[in-house]
């Protein structure tokens, strides 16, 4: 798809001589949607630990013997999760215009759910 | 005046890398809020664009090394299991004031022995030890938005402003981990 003329732009005289063309909006919402699905994976796997004794113990394989325990699988698998996602979203959509405030709001969403399950009162409930 | 390698640890993991962290926070902070129409010309454009790539990029660099020493480094040290096997698990801690080489300070903390303290682990600790990823993966993603846009950000101001939440966002998850960690580490020091 190309690069087409980006909504929200606004007359700016000093960017004018920098000569810059315009880039693909892809690449920036891959960054968005990873960062909320890194975040999202994060929550889920801190909430779905705390009832399911065999994903905690899965998750605490992760530590190589550290001591770490099972926060060493959580971090391991949402960082995994977020670096991985975003390669395979930005190369999904590295030269095409995506809705950038739809992508925004979709990585803000799964980012609120993932922090809402890393706060102790709520995934405690389980 | 010398510190243990304990010490000097979680000196580098909450003293040093914060400092650096709220550092960058702060003058990437100003510098995205003004990054405005009108406000700066084109040879301050360049300046500031410079200034911003370095300090967004280092400030999700210092989040990265903050969450690694702190998970794989000192975490191991706040929650080891000090009593012998068999025994009660807070059995190291009794009539302790402090955490010892036979109390961890989650022991510490979870046996009560010295006033009210399970809160401290239950909510604190277990919020810091998680929210606090977020910080990297919210300062990355920014840092590569700017990057990625540089000057052209000036004339999106919603897309601006996206930044700056992601920004705002990796600050409050670091906030967090290290307000409580600065706490945790008054009430029960790694020993």
């Amino acid at each position: 798809m190309a690069v087409t003329e980006h909504h929200g732009m606004e007359e700016v005289p000093e960017l004018a001589s920098l000569n810059m063309a315009d880039k693909p909006d892809g690449p920036a919402a891959a960054a968005m949607v990873a960062a909320g699905i890194g975040i999202f994976v994060l929550g889920l796997l801190t909430t779905l630990a705390v009832p399911w004794t065999d994903l905690k113990d899965f998750l605490a394989d992760f530590q190589l013997g550290q001591g770490v325990g099972p926060l060493a699988g959580k971090t391991t698998l949402t960082a995994i999760a977020f670096f991985v996602s975003w390669a395979a979203l930005h190369y999904r959509w590295r030269d095409k215009d995506v809705d950038l405030k739809k992508m925004f709001n979709i990585g803000l969403v799964l980012g609120l759910l993932g922090a809402l399950g890393t706060f102790p009162p709520f995934f405690e409930r389980f | 005046m010398e510190l243990t390698s304990r010490e000097t640890w979680t000196i580098i993991h909450g003293l040093a890398l914060g400092t650096f962290f709220l550092l960058a926070f702060g003058g990437g902070l100003a510098g995205l809020w003004s990054l405005r129409p009108g406000l700066v010309t084109t040879t301050g454009i360049k300046e500031r664009m410079r200034r911003l790539y370095v300090g967004s990029s280092v400030m999700a660099g210092v989040a990265w090394l903050t969450v690694i020493t702190g998970t794989w480094v000192v975490y191991p040290w706040y929650r080891a299991q000090l009593s012998p096997v068999g025994e009660d698990t807070y059995a190291g801690c009794a009539g302790h004031i402090l955490p010892s080489t036979t109390c961890s300070p989650r022991d510490f903390l979870k046996s009560n022995v010295s006033g009210q303290t399970d809160n401290w682990h239950q909510f604190g600790m277990e919020w810091k030890e998680h929210v606090s990823w977020a910080a990297p993966i919210l300062a990355t993603a920014a840092a590569f938005l700017i990057i990625y846009y540089g000057p052209r950000l000036i004339s999106r101001p919603w897309l601006r402003m996206a930044v700056i939440v992601m920004f705002v966002g990796a600050f409050a998850a670091a906030v967090v981990g290290g307000a409580f960690g600065a706490f945790l580490n008054k009430v029960a020091p790694i020993v």
